[in-house]
């Protein structure tokens, strides 16, 4: 490539006087001691879809680059978040980019927590009956339980 | 002799003249004409700007400069405020305040960011000057409320107290009493970073009660909401206010009185704090709301839609600091209602979190870049990003001076196409032709820094990191980036060739930081021993770099021009190549 050969003339190692032959002597670096970046970064996994990052990440020293004080800042209002006792749990809506966490707490009951899920997804749920389930819609809440089973949302009392 | 005379001023009308000339690189212009002009500027040269604190000496400047009555002076590298530098690394700021003690007794104003400040320094400073006026400590650690109360106490004149974003050493709320009854001079009062410890409230109230000439205001977190009215109501001519705490359970007779005290102060141009919002009470700023053009509400986790409210009562707004949680609907209605916006920044909410918690892309910032044709200054932190959202901003604001963004997570590519970055940023830097700073993020090849190099002629400050596939990439920049003031660069994989190629270039330059890249310690020595008005240092934490192979890459590498040579007070974890050498001989 030209600009490869252009480059080479233009870097060539020369440090010191016009006239004065320097030693070019430093060939590039073969470090066994630490990675070199680009294996670090294989490690983290990029995509940019993000899909396959592993739940908690290494974080790196200076990353994202915010200063210290607003950290210190946005920690504190994390801790009180969690210090509430609130139940946060994950919501996630097929085709939707993002996933939502929500406190359940927050909540009296089902109509409400359907209702908030409606605002924030911005789709209907449907009519809740025990027999037939959501009716009215393509869209089903779902959710998770211990045992790790699929369960439609308001059989179980919400208490 | 005599013709002489006939075609030259007296020195007493030049000097009349240069007092009208202020800015510095006029102020060095002038020096430059003969050697009596030289003469006659140095010595009613009243304000000295040192951006690197050790690329002169105090001795230095005092020689050349003997009536200076403010200074300022910069220490660390940007880089130390994402703790890249490590603790002790310098800054100090003592000696220079011991000498100026000595050579400047009408010194009136001192401003510091990024260094080292004692309580011995303080005490120092408090003692030396008789008419200090101005104490700002931008950034700024090593200091007591011990040291605050010296200052509090004995400077009988103090305009300004600014400690913003410094780390204090909370000892006790009382250091604000220590300034006497008598004082009644203060302009800007800045304590903000006192954090949650409690200042003397009823010290302050008085000391607002008697300062009439108060105009900028901002409390630590410490000051509860209803606490605020008092304040307000004793400096309704505040154009600056910075709240501390703005959480308090819903009261109506707390809320109207928030609400009347706002309304009393007529002047208010600029508001801040908002720790811990409570967003019922956002409205009792509402009647201050068209006025502002300024509104720092970086802490304040509040969500969309009571930003959005908030947002849409400022039309005047000229800046806005936000966290992500105004997302992309919230920064739309911005792009709508701020028609005169000129700076906007936005912080992750959650910088450490795998998945995005908020709906906040490049939507916002194009939205943005949109509707408000007067926007300069960009900071943005997002998830995201595509090429042809930052050709759109880029051909929607031609004026951006400042552009910084900052996508999470390292190396992330367009999403739409999976390709590098490189265009999109290509695109800002040859619209935005007065673009001085620049902060690069994403998946980035060589080839974005062959648009920098051709294209960012007026750029003064690059951050660069996790990009780049070789040396060409440093190439590129330092050939061509012909303004280039400071260059910092961390994890990319540039290495000894370009650095040596352009050795020069470092001269012309304030600094140079490269971490976790590709320099060796070899060349780190060539460039000390080859550039004596370098100042090159290699910092390492783990083991000295001598003990290693010359090929070995150095952790950290940070270069400035000085004509004061080495330091003296480099800690062990910092080697200069100035010494280096000589110890290898």
């Amino acid at each position: 490539m030209e600009n490869s050969v252009a480059y080479e003339k233009a870097t060539e190692l020369r440090l010191g006087l016009p006239g004065i032959d320097e030693p070019a002597v430093l060939s590039s670096v073969k470090n066994n001691k630490r990675p070199l970046h680009d294996e670090k970064s294989g490690e983290n996994g990029k995509s940019a879809q993000n899909e396959t990052d592993p739940p908690s990440k290494a974080q790196i020293v200076g990353w994202p680059p915010v200063q210290s004080y607003r950290k210190n800042n946005f920690q504190q209002a994390k801790k009180s978040e969690s210090e509430c006792g609130g139940i946060y749990v994950k919501v996630s809506m097929d085709g939707a980019p993002y996933l939502r966490k929500i406190d359940l707490k927050v909540y009296k009951g089902y109509p409400e927590l359907l209702q908030v899920l409606e605002n924030m997804f911005k789709f209907t749920i449907g009519e809740y009956s025990e027999r037939e389930g959501y009716k009215g819609s393509d869209y089903e809440p779902t959710y998770e339980d211990k045992d790790g089973d699929w369960m439609l949302v308001g059989d179980v009392p919400w208490e | 002799m005599q013709k002489e005379m006939a075609y030259s001023f007296p020195d007493e009308v030049l000097k009349h003249v240069f007092t009208f000339i202020q800015s510095d690189e006029d102020r060095n212009a002038v020096s430059l004409v003969c050697k009596s002009w030289y003469e006659i500027e140095r010595w009613c040269r009243r304000k000295v700007f040192i951006g690197n604190c050790y690329a002169v000496s105090p001795r230095m400047v005092i020689r050349r400069f003997p009536e200076v009555r403010s200074i300022e002076l910069k220490g660390k590298p940007h880089f130390a405020d994402f703790n890249l530098v490590p603790d002790g690394w310098g800054g100090y700021v003592l000696q220079w305040i011991a000498e100026m003690a000595g050579a400047y007794p009408w010194l009136g104003e001192i401003r510091l960011k990024r260094m080292v400040v004692t309580d011995e320094s303080l005490e120092l400073i408090a003692k030396s000057f008789k008419n200090f006026k101005v104490l700002v400590l931008f950034s700024c650690e090593g200091f007591s409320t011990d040291g605050l109360a010296a200052i509090a106490a004995s400077c009988k004149n103090l305009r300004e107290l600014d400690l913003r974003e410094s780390e204090v050493d909370d000892l006790s709320g009382h250091w604000l009493a220590h300034f006497p009854e008598t004082c009644t001079s203060l302009v800007s009062l800045n304590i903000s970073c006192l954090g949650s410890d409690e200042v003397s409230f009823s010290a302050l109230e008085r000391l607002v009660d008697r300062c009439p000439n108060l105009r900028s205001l901002q409390l630590n977190r410490g000051v509860t909401l209803d606490k605020i009215a008092n304040i307000l109501r004793r400096a309704p001519q505040l154009v600056d206010f910075g709240t501390g705490n703005y959480a308090a359970e819903l009261q109506p007779d707390v809320f109207s009185n928030l609400a009347g005290a706002f309304s009393s102060c007529k002047e208010l141009k600029s508001l801040s704090g908002f720790w811990d919002v409570v967003p019922a009470y956002l409205p009792a700023l509402y009647s201050i709301c068209p006025r502002l053009t300024s509104l720092n509400l970086s802490y304040a986790t509040i969500q969309s839609p009571d930003l959005i409210k908030l947002v849409s009562h400022c039309p005047r707004l000229q800046r806005l600091l936000v966290l992500d949680y105004v997302e992309d609907s919230g920064l739309e209605e911005l792009a709508s209602s701020c028609k005169d916006l000129q700076e906007l920044r936005v912080f992750p909410s959650d910088p450490f979190g795998a998945e995005p918690n908020v709906s906040l892309t490049e939507q916002g910032l194009v939205a943005v870049s949109l509707g408000c044709p007067k926007l300069q200054s960009v900071l943005y932190f997002c998830r995201r990003m595509s090429n042809a959202a930052l050709v759109t901003i880029a051909q929607n604001c031609p004026n951006l001076t400042c552009f910084r963004l900052c996508i999470i997570e390292p190396k992330t590519a367009d999403y739409l196409t999976l390709e590098p970055l490189d265009a999109g940023f290509g695109a800002i830097v040859e619209h935005c032709k007065d673009l001085r700073r620049l902060s690069l993020s994403g998946l980035l090849t060589d080839h974005v820094f062959e648009y920098i190099g051709t294209y960012g002629k007026k750029l003064e400050m690059l951050s660069v990191a996790f990009a780049g596939d070789s040396d060409l990439g440093l190439h590129h920049v330092l050939s061509g980036c012909e303004s280039l003031r400071k260059l910092e660069i961390r994890d990319c994989p540039f290495g000894d060739k370009a650095l040596l190629a352009n050795a020069a270039k470092l001269e012309t330059m304030r600094s140079l930081w490269m971490s976790s890249c590709a320099v060796s310690f070899g060349a780190c020595k060539l460039l000390g021993q080859k550039m004596p008005k370098l100042n090159v240092e290699v910092i390492d934490e783990t083991e000295p770099p001598d003990s290693r192979p010359e090929s070995y890459p150095v952790d950290k590498l940070y270069i400035y021009r000085s004509v004061a040579g080495p330091r003296f007070d480099m800690p062990p974890f910092v080697w200069s190549m100035d010494e280096a050498v000589k110890i290898l001989h």
